[in-house]
C-alpha cells in the first residue's frame, strides 16, 4: 500500500466514504450519460419539438411555395432529406449546450470515466431525437406532399433513415463537441455541420428517389452501401477525435 | 518514513492569450495538509485549482498531485480529486438526488453513498426537487455531496462555505472540514478564516506568488499587503 493510502487508513472511514470503489464501467457510464441527456431533453423540451415543428413547418412552405399539392420522384426525395437535414442541424446545435452552460464538462471530466462514452451516449442521444423528429416528419411529409403511398416503400425507408441517421449522428456528435466551446457556436455548428452532411443527403436522396415513384422501384445498393461506408469513415473519425476536443 | 508531497508544483506557469495568469508558481503540501490559497480578484486562484484538478494544462512548469506528472498522468488521478468550484456542476432540470446517481455512475460508486451524503447534508427530503426550484443555499450542499461522493483524497475547494447559512456550514464541516483528514487546497477571500484552516498560506498577486509560509507564522499586516 502506497504511504498516501496508510495515511488514509489511518484515518479511519470518514463521513461519506463509499462502501465500495469501483471502476466505472464503459456501458454503465454511457447509461448514466444517455439516461441523463433524455431526462434533461423530457424536463425542458429544447430540442425534438423545435426540431418536429421545423420539418412540419418546412412542408407547410414547400406545399405553397411548390404551388403543387403533390410531389413524387427526385424531388420528393430532396424536399424530404433537405428538410430532415435542417432539422437535425437544430438538434445539433442544441446537443451540447447543457453541459457547457451548467458545467456538465467539468464535471464530466473529472471523473475517471472513459472519454469517448460520452461521444457514444451523445450520438445515441442524437438517434434517439432524430427517430422521434421522424415518426412525426415522415407522416407529415406523406399527409401534405408526397403524391404516392408510403407503406410499400417503407421497410427500404427506414433502412434508409436508419443509415442516415448514424451518419448524422457520428458528424453532429464531432462538430457539436467542436462548435459549443467556442463563442459563435449558434453558427459555427451549421457552418461546418452543412458541408460535411452533404454526402449523407446525396446518398439518402439517392437511394430514396426510386422508393418515392410509382410504381415503386428498387433501391441502388450502390448509395446504400456508400451511405454507410460514410457513416462508418465518421464514426471512427468522431471516435479519434473527440478526446482531443474536450481538453483544454 | 518520508512521504512524497501531495501537490508538488515547480515554476508552474499559465497563460490566457497573452495575459499570464500564474507565473513561475512553486509550491509543496504534505499529504493530509490543507494549503488557503489567498489574494485579491484576478489572482490567479481559480486557474491554480482547475490546474490542480486536470481541468486546465500548464504552459510551462512542472506539476505534480498525488504522486502522479500532470498532465500526462491526468487519468491517473482524475478519480481522486474531488473540486467544489464556484460552479456546482450540476444540472438544473435534475433533482438533487438523479445528479448525484449521475456522479456515482461517472466514478464507478454505489448509489448507496448518494442516500448516505444527502443524509448527511440534511437534504433527503428535498432530494428529489429539480435543483433550479432549490435556494442557492441547498444546491451548495448538493455540490459538495457531488465533491465528496467518490472519497477523494484531494478535495479543491473554492469558498467551500459561499452560500450556506451557520447551521448548515455546520452540516458540512465533517466532509470539507479540517476533520475529513483529507489533503486540502482552499481559496478563500476570508483570509483569517482560512488562515484559521490552514497549514500552509499560499499569497498570489497578478498571478505571482507573493507569499508562502506555514499558516502559523502569517501575521495580519502581511495578508493586508496581499489585497493592497
Amino acid at each position: 500500500m502506497s504511504a498516501l493510502g496508510e495515511e488514509r487508513v489511518a484515518a479511519g472511514e470518514r463521513v461519506g466514504a463509499p462502501a465500495l470503489r469501483r471502476a466505472p464501467r464503459m456501458r454503465a457510464v454511457v447509461g448514466a450519460l444517455l439516461r441523463k441527456e433524455l431526462r434533461v431533453e423530457l424536463r425542458t423540451f429544447e430540442s425534438v419539438p423545435a426540431m418536429s415543428l421545423f420539418s412540419v413547418t418546412t412542408y407547410v412552405l414547400f406545399h405553397f411555395g411548390l404551388q403543387q399539392n403533390s410531389v413524387a420522384g427526385p424531388l420528393a426525395s430532396g424536399v424530404l432529406w433537405v428538410t430532415l437535414l435542417f432539422a437535425a442541424v437544430l438538434g445539433v446545435n442544441r446537443l451540447f449546450v447543457a453541459d457547457a452552460e451548467q458545467g456538465g464538462f467539468d464535471g464530466f471530466l473529472l471523473s475517471p470515466a472513459d472519454r469517448s462514452a460520452l461521444a457514444l451516449a451523445k450520438a445515441l442521444a442524437l438517434f434517439t431525437y432524430l427517430v422521434v423528429l421522424e415518426l412525426v416528419s415522415v407522416p407529415a411529409f406523406a399527409l401534405l406532399l408526397l403524391g404516392v403511398s408510403l407503406w410499400q416503400a417503407m421497410p427500404d425507408l427506414l433502412a434508409i433513415l436508419a443509415l442516415a441517421n448514424l451518419g448524422v449522428a457520428a458528424i453532429g456528435t464531432l462538430v457539436g463537441a467542436l462548435a459549443v466551446r467556442t463563442r459563435a457556436r449558434d453558427l459555427l455548428g451549421p457552418l461546418l455541420s452543412l458541408p460535411l452532411l452533404v454526402p449523407v443527403v446525396i446518398g439518402a436522396a439517392l437511394c430514396t428517389t426510386p422508393l418515392f415513384r410509382d410504381p415503386v422501384g428498387g433501391m441502388p445498393l450502390r448509395w446504400l452501401l456508400t451511405l454507410a461506408l460514410y457513416d462508418l469513415v465518421f464514426a471512427v473519425i468522431a471516435y479519434a477525435l473527440f478526446d482531443f476536443l474536450l481538453e483544454d | 518514513m518520508p512521504t512524497l508531497p501531495a501537490i508538488e508544483l515547480r515554476g508552474l506557469t499559465r497563460r490566457y492569450g497573452e495575459r499570464l495568469a500564474l507565473a513561475e508558481v512553486t509550491v509543496a503540501l504534505e499529504a493530509g495538509q490543507t494549503l488557503a490559497v489567498l489574494g485579491p480578484n484576478g489572482a490567479g486562484k481559480t486557474t491554480l485549482l482547475r490546474l490542480l484538478a486536470t481541468l486546465l494544462r500548464p504552459h510551462a512548469g512542472e506539476v505534480s498531485v498525488l504522486g502522479h506528472s500532470l498532465p500526462d498522468e491526468s487519468w491517473a488521478v482524475r478519480g481522486r480529486i474531488g473540486l467544489l468550484g464556484h460552479e456546482p456542476l450540476l444540472y438544473r432540470e435534475l433533482s438533487a438526488r438523479e445528479n448525484l446517481r449521475f456522479h456515482a455512475a461517472l466514478h464507478g460508486v454505489e448509489e448507496a453513498n448518494v442516500e448516505r451524503l444527502l443524509g448527511v447534508v440534511a437534504m433527503e427530503r428535498r432530494a428529489d426537487e429539480p435543483l433550479r426550484t432549490l435556494s442557492r443555499g441547498m444546491v451548495q450542499r448538493v455540490a459538495v455531496c457531488r465533491a465528496l461522493l467518490h472519497d477523494p483524497e484531494l478535495l479543491l475547494l473554492d469558498e467551500p462555505r459561499a452560500n450556506l447559512d451557520p447551521a448548515a456550514s455546520e452540516l458540512v464541516e465533517p466532509l470539507v472540514g479540517r476533520a475529513s483528514g483529507r489533503t486540502r487546497v482552499i481559496v478563500s477571500h476570508d483570509p483569517a478564516g482560512a488562515l484559521a484552516e490552514a497549514d500552509l498560506v499560499l499569497g498570489l498577486v497578478r498571478g505571482r506568488v507573493a507569499l508562502l509560509a506555514p499558516a502559523a507564522e502569517v501575521d495580519a499586516g502581511a495578508l493586508a499587503e496581499l489585497y493592497r
